[in-house]
């Protein structure tokens, strides 16, 4: 565990920038079930940071803590200068305005055009004219390249079509950090490319992001640092191709070469 | 004694607008009473959600009858004298709310988690989710069972006779007293529920269809 509480520097930047997000000593319980153990790393802004692991190692709850989505026993979390988790001691909406999510499953409303689905939280929560939220809307997917599918209903898309659309909708409310919870595992092969394609331009365009992936071609690929985590805690993490190059722990490298 | 003749079949089909009226009012009584229970029921709060399983649980188990004779005689002791018409439609109402409050708070929970947590990462507060993105989706569940059990409602109404209401089945009964064709008459009682029934049931079916292959 010689690198796993360090800070992670984005490759070709200072290491003393202060981080977007940072999290140290996180416990969660499900029950008498720990499930996080200790988790600490941190996050410099622009980054692209991959989280790792066997299933069952926390990567997942590990990611929904950072989003308050879950309550946590111990530790502390501090994202875009929210400290999240202990009840009383963040303010949701504001945490919501600055750190957007994506699901695995999509989780589009079905109910709503593709681009309601987008401007719905941009007129309920920023509270912005009917008018700028389609543009914005518009513009988001484009960026995903599905302008086109604007009234479609999501029922109507590829599953890919619908992550990309996910991830627009999350985008459209622009958010400093973008968490990203296995968005390709319930996709097919060839529909994971058009997805992937989307963060990787996401990352290049500087967004924060921190995503759980069984992708590992991508996450060595793409991803400027890695978090390869065990049994509820970081387990090892650095820089994305030097950890790649000289696995410390054993358990990394049995991990990378039953996956690659 | 006389003959069953247009005259009765008229006075039938005249005292049907009461039935159809009692129904409205324990309909739309019941649906305010049903939604406010179906949302306590899922409420934050332990004490509202006690609240309502409790209504629940007691109106639930006990008899429409038993509940239309405490709005009437019940209430007339009490010194509250309600014309049976307010009685009756007081306790369909809370009958009928007992009912759709457990129907509606099934179809509101069947709509998946993640669609809270997903409108919650999107920044809508509670409100906000219910009206546009959790309800719409239940309505959708909801529209067969509630008609459904509005079928129900129309044919319950038939107990408000017993306080001397005069709907259908009570019309069927005075008519039947100065005629004495009881099966001729109670046919014809029972087939103009029929005909407020069925159309309801044909509809329920057939938006359980449509609901079922559209989004």
């Amino acid at each position: 565990m010689s690198r796993a509480e360090a800070v992670l520097p984005a490759e070709g930047q200072p290491i003393d920038q202060v981080p977007i997000v940072r999290v140290t000593g996180l416990e969660k319980s499900f029950g008498p079930l720990k499930v996080l153990d200790g988790v600490s790393f941190a996050v410099q802004p622009g980054q692209m940071v991959a989280v790792v692991g066997r299933s069952g190692s926390g990567k997942s709850t590990m990611l929904r803590c950072l989003n308050g989505l879950e309550d946590i026993q111990g530790g502390t979390i501090e994202i875009c200068g929210h400290q999240v988790g202990r009840p009383g001691s963040w303010n949701k909406a504001q945490l919501r305005s600055d750190v957007g999510m994506v699901f695995q499953s999509y989780n589009l409303f079905p109910h709503l055009t593709v681009e309601r689905n987008i401007t719905l939280a941009l007129t309920l929560v920023q509270k912005k004219p009917k008018a700028d939220a389609r543009r914005i809307a518009l513009a988001v997917l484009e960026q995903v390249g599905l302008a086109e599918k604007a009234q479609a209903y999501p029922e109507q898309l590829s599953g890919g079509q619908q992550q990309r659309v996910a991830i627009a909708r999350s985008l459209a409310l622009s958010p400093q950090v973008m968490l990203f919870d296995e968005v390709t595992s319930a996709l097919d092969p060839e529909l994971t490319v058009e997805v992937l394609k989307v963060m990787e331009d996401l990352s290049r365009g500087g967004m924060t992001m921190i995503l759980v992936t069984h992708e590992m071609g991508f996450a060595r690929r793409v991803a400027h640092s890695v978090i390869f985590m065990h049994r509820g805690r970081v387990w090892e993490s650095g820089p994305t191709a030097e950890l790649f190059a000289r696995p410390q722990t054993i358990e990394f490298q049995q991990f990378v070469g039953s996956v690659l | 004694m006389t003959q069953f003749n247009s005259f009765h079949l008229l006075y039938l089909v005249d005292a049907a607008k009461w039935t159809i009226l009692l129904s409205l009012i324990a309909f739309a009584g019941g649906a305010v009473l049903g939604m406010a229970l179906a949302l306590s029921r899922l409420s934050q709060w332990r004490a509202l959600r006690w609240l309502a399983i409790g209504y629940i649980q007691i109106v639930q188990g006990t008899p429409l009858l038993i509940l239309l004779f405490l709005a009437y005689f019940g209430l007339g002791i009490l010194g509250a004298k309600l014309e049976p018409v307010v009685a009756a439609g007081l306790a369909l109402t809370l009958y009928t709310g007992a009912f759709l409050g457990e129907i509606w708070r099934g179809c509101i929970q069947s709509v998946p988690r993640t669609q809270w947590e997903a409108s919650d990462c999107l920044g809508l507060d509670r409100l906000q989710q219910y009206v546009w993105v959790i309800l719409p989706q239940a309505t959708r569940i909801a529209i067969p069972p509630t008609v459904g059990f509005m079928v129900q409602v129309v044919k319950n109404t038939s107990l408000a006779s017993i306080i001397g209401f005069i709907e259908l089945a009570r019309a069927g009964q005075i008519v039947n007293n100065s005629t004495f064709q009881p099966f001729l008459v109670f046919v014809c009682v029972g087939a103009i529920y029929f005909a407020l029934c069925y159309p309801l049931s044909v509809t329920s079916r057939y938006l359980e269809r449509k609901l079922h292959v559209a989004r």
